[in-house]
């Protein structure tokens, strides 16, 4: 808006700065002691933490344990989410008595923050699998249900009188012309979905599970093991941050392969 | 007047009602074990609103966690609007903080609140962090778009007419930029909510994540839902109200009306 962008060198020289002066500064702090350095682990400290956490235990396993038994939780509740969201939405957009029926249903629900489930979730399945899932599942699923409903909902009203007039059926109108052109809603929402679900599963394991990056969160914290809680963000930053661009890189593939512009 | 829809909506709502019923009370299909029956509910909610549970009655816990997600919007919006309309007013700022951000931004809120906990402990303080930390990543960006959206016309107009640099900023960036910072607030409000129940479920004294979490140590399904349909309620009230906010402060711009 106001003045012309940096030349890349520039930028890079800034951004340079910008970057050392964070990380300086937290050494900074650390170093001198004005925060404790029990409270205020220094760069280095969290980075040899990671690299020590791969191979000896913390909470009863290694981090890379502890990160797949978080994306095993979190993979069952972002696909049973988007197994019954995107049906139920595709099918609400095409009949509209499910739509004035589960609606009023789902806005109830939606205000309930997904990480309130916990206690039933703690009630129902305890601290296994079940627990977590729930959450994870409860966060995904509005996203996937929305995005499938309007997907189908605004499909271009000629293609529908089309395949109507052709005497196309109802199982086949959803399965052969509002999937195909509420798919790009659908990824954008399976794509928000994952992001939700990722962060339900980092509160969903802080408080009902035995196993994963958030119980290893906990107990680093309950045992004041500061590098060791910063470890378990950087890994959850780093695996979030990869799921994201691999579900962006899909959409991207998916729009080029449509004829869309990325 | 209430149309077809409405009706088959109300219908909707009142066979859920009737379900919950049925299969708590009328079958004993659930447990009360397992899930509360109706009545379960109301006990625990006149239990909670009027001789109170876990350290207080259903008001004070309410009130306790809202001033919380207030306070902690306050500040996220004190400091996460000037940054985010600095960044878009200066490349190099923008070239500078950007870096930083990519680095913390993928963090969720929620990974933050062990380490809120080891700074802050259990009080307020460590609940306003997180919640700080929820609505201001999203401020900062939102307050960056929104500078960058302004139309190059209206600036050069006002600095024509020789405006000095700080009235540039409050009556013309900051008001034309509020469109977006305002969508920006939308999507922190979930967030701060989802962020303070989590923290308060995690640990605290006093607050509606905490009535949720002696619900559950105390296997109590009536007050467990009562907990979730406060927080639902709760984060419902919010929401109208900043809409409402937004509306009252952006009565001038029309395209933002739908």
């Amino acid at each position: 808006m106001n003045s012309p962008p940096l030349r890349i060198g520039e930028k890079l020289i800034w951004g340079m700065l910008g970057l050392a002066g964070f990380i300086g500064l937290w050494t900074v702090l650390s170093a001198c002691g004005i925060v404790p350095r029990q409270f205020l682990p220094s760069p280095l400290d969290v980075l040899s933490r990671i690299v020590q956490l791969t191979t000896s235990p913390f909470a009863g396993a290694t981090l890379p344990q502890h990160l797949a038994s978080s994306l095993q939780r979190y993979a069952y509740g972002v696909l049973l989410a988007a197994g019954i969201g995107v049906p139920l939405g595709l099918l609400m957009g095409w009949f509209r008595l499910l739509d004035d029926i589960v609606t009023p249903l789902f806005d109830g629900l939606r205000f309930i923050a997904p990480i309130a489930w916990v206690p039933f979730a703690a009630l129902w399945f305890g601290t296994g699998i079940g627990g977590p899932v729930l959450i994870i599942f409860a966060g995904a699923f509005p996203p996937c249900l929305i995005n499938a409903y309007r997907g189908a909902r605004f499909v271009e009203p000629r293609l529908i009188e089309a395949a109507s007039m052709l005497g196309t059926g109802d199982l086949r109108m959803i399965l052969e012309i509002l999937l195909p052109a509420a798919t790009p809603s659908i990824v954008a929402g399976l794509r928000v979905a994952a992001g939700l679900g990722w962060q339900s599963l980092v509160g969903a394991e802080l408080i009902v599970a035995a196993a994963g990056v958030g119980f290893m969160m906990v107990q680093a914290q309950a045992n004041v093991a500061t590098p060791t809680v910063m470890a378990g963000m950087a890994a959850i930053g780093i695996v979030g941050m990869l799921i994201d661009i691999l579900l962006r890189q899909g959409e991207a593939w998916m729009r080029r392969r449509r004829g869309l512009e990325a | 007047m209430i149309g077809r829809r409405g009706w088959v909506s109300l219908a909707s709502v009142a066979a859920m009602l009737l379900l919950w019923f049925v299969v708590t009370t009328a079958t004993g299909l659930v447990s009360p074990g397992r899930f509360p029956s109706p009545a379960d509910f109301w006990q625990s909610l006149s239990q909670i609103a009027t001789r109170g549970y876990a350290g207080g009655a259903l008001a004070n816990h309410a009130f306790h966690s809202l001033r919380l997600v207030v306070l902690g919007f306050l500040v996220a919006i004190a400091t996460g609007v000037p940054l985010g309309l600095w960044m878009g007013w200066s490349r190099r700022a923008e070239a500078a903080i950007n870096p930083i951000f990519l680095i913390i931004r993928p963090i969720p809120p929620l990974a933050w609140i062990p380490l809120a906990i080891l700074w802050l402990g259990l009080g307020d303080a460590a609940k306003i962090m997180v919640i700080w930390f929820a609505a201001f990543v999203p401020s900062v960006i939102n307050s960056f778009a929104g500078v960058r959206s302004i139309d190059r016309p209206i600036i050069e107009a006002a600095r024509m007419l020789g405006t000095p640099r700080w009235r540039l900023i409050s009556e013309v960036i900051a008001p034309a930029a509020s469109p977006m910072i305002f969508t920006g607030l939308r999507l922190s409000l979930q967030a701060a909510w989802t962020t303070l129940v989590a923290a308060e479920l995690v640990g605290a004294l006093v607050g509606i994540g905490f009535v949720l979490n002696m619900a559950q140590q105390d296997i109590y399904p009536g007050m467990i839902l009562v907990g979730m349909v406060t927080v639902g309620v709760l984060g419902w009230a919010t929401t109208m109200l900043l809409g409402r906010v937004e509306r009252r402060a952006l009565a001038w711009n029309v395209a933002g009306r739908d």
